[in-house]
């Protein structure tokens, strides 16, 4: 699991790629996290568009984020999804809560 | 007459019977071993996917739920195909069970208060096979046995 990062204007930007399960989201959660701390953005922005496995756990990951986010009332968007990760995302109503966009250009 | 009506029994072609301790670390390892031998069937990549995710959350609510984390559990994992291009799986865990399955199978149910799991592992392992069967005595582990028809295309 790689991560690359850019923050920019109060947008924090992260790009996540590998697999992730619930092994791997421990460490990545603790990574995004620091970020997060370090940075305090406005927006978080979540790119998973290499991203080539993702189970509920990885849901799971993407929910946290986004719930303390929103608690410290920041926003949060996920960007170019995989249509696998997609699915996954969409099976839970993830779409309804948190803005995915789809074509970005990175 | 009686045997007229009865369909014809099918037949396991191959099989595979594998055990490893719950630790997390394993979870990307079941993953490798359900494809290795679903690959013999030529699936579609979405397909692969499908089943790589369902058993990845199966195997995870075995480390996660049935052994509490605990690295020094079981888990065993089956895996047969049939003549028909479907293949089984098992999951079992002797860990501490599942109260009520009806419950642990509702989307977005879970037991967790960390906030950090998203209780979606049934509704994913359910929509992505055609058929899921779980059993379990509570304090005494949990089995999954899902099944999945591979297209011939």
């Amino acid at each position: 699991m790689e991560i690359i990062s850019q923050f920019r204007d109060g947008v924090l930007y992260i790009k996540l790629s590998g697999d992730i399960d619930h092994h791997s989201a421990k460490s990545v959660r603790g990574d995004v996290d620091s970020l997060i701390r370090k940075n305090n953005p406005v927006e978080l922005e979540l790119d998973l568009s290499a991203v080539e496995f993702m189970d509920s756990s990885g849901l799971g990951l993407v929910l946290g984020r986004y719930k303390k986010q929103t608690d410290t009332g920041g926003k949060m968007r996920i960007i170019n999804p995989t249509r696998r990760v997609l699915q996954i995302l969409q099976l839970a109503g993830v779409e309804k809560i948190i803005k995915i966009e789809r074509m970005r250009q990175v | 007459m009686k045997n007229l009506k009865q369909t014809k029994k099918r037949m396991i072609l191959n099989e595979i019977k594998t055990s490893f301790p719950s630790k997390s670390i394993n979870e990307s390892m079941s993953r490798i071993i359900i494809s290795s031998i679903l690959c013999q069937l030529d699936p579609t990549l979405d397909e692969l996917a499908d089943i790589k995710t369902a058993v990845s959350e199966a195997v995870t609510n075995s480390i996660v739920h049935g052994y509490e984390n605990n690295p020094g559990g079981e888990i065993k994992l089956y895996a047969c195909y049939y003549d028909d291009n479907t293949i089984k799986i098992i999951i079992k865990d002797k860990g501490k069970g599942i109260e009520d399955i009806k419950k642990a199978m509702q989307p977005l149910y879970t037991t967790d208060e960390s906030g950090e799991r998203s209780g979606m592992g049934f509704p994913i392992m359910q929509s992505f096979t055609d058929k899921i069967r779980v059993i379990s005595t509570p304090g005494k582990g949990a089995t999954v046995i899902f099944e999945k028809k591979i297209s011939r295309e």
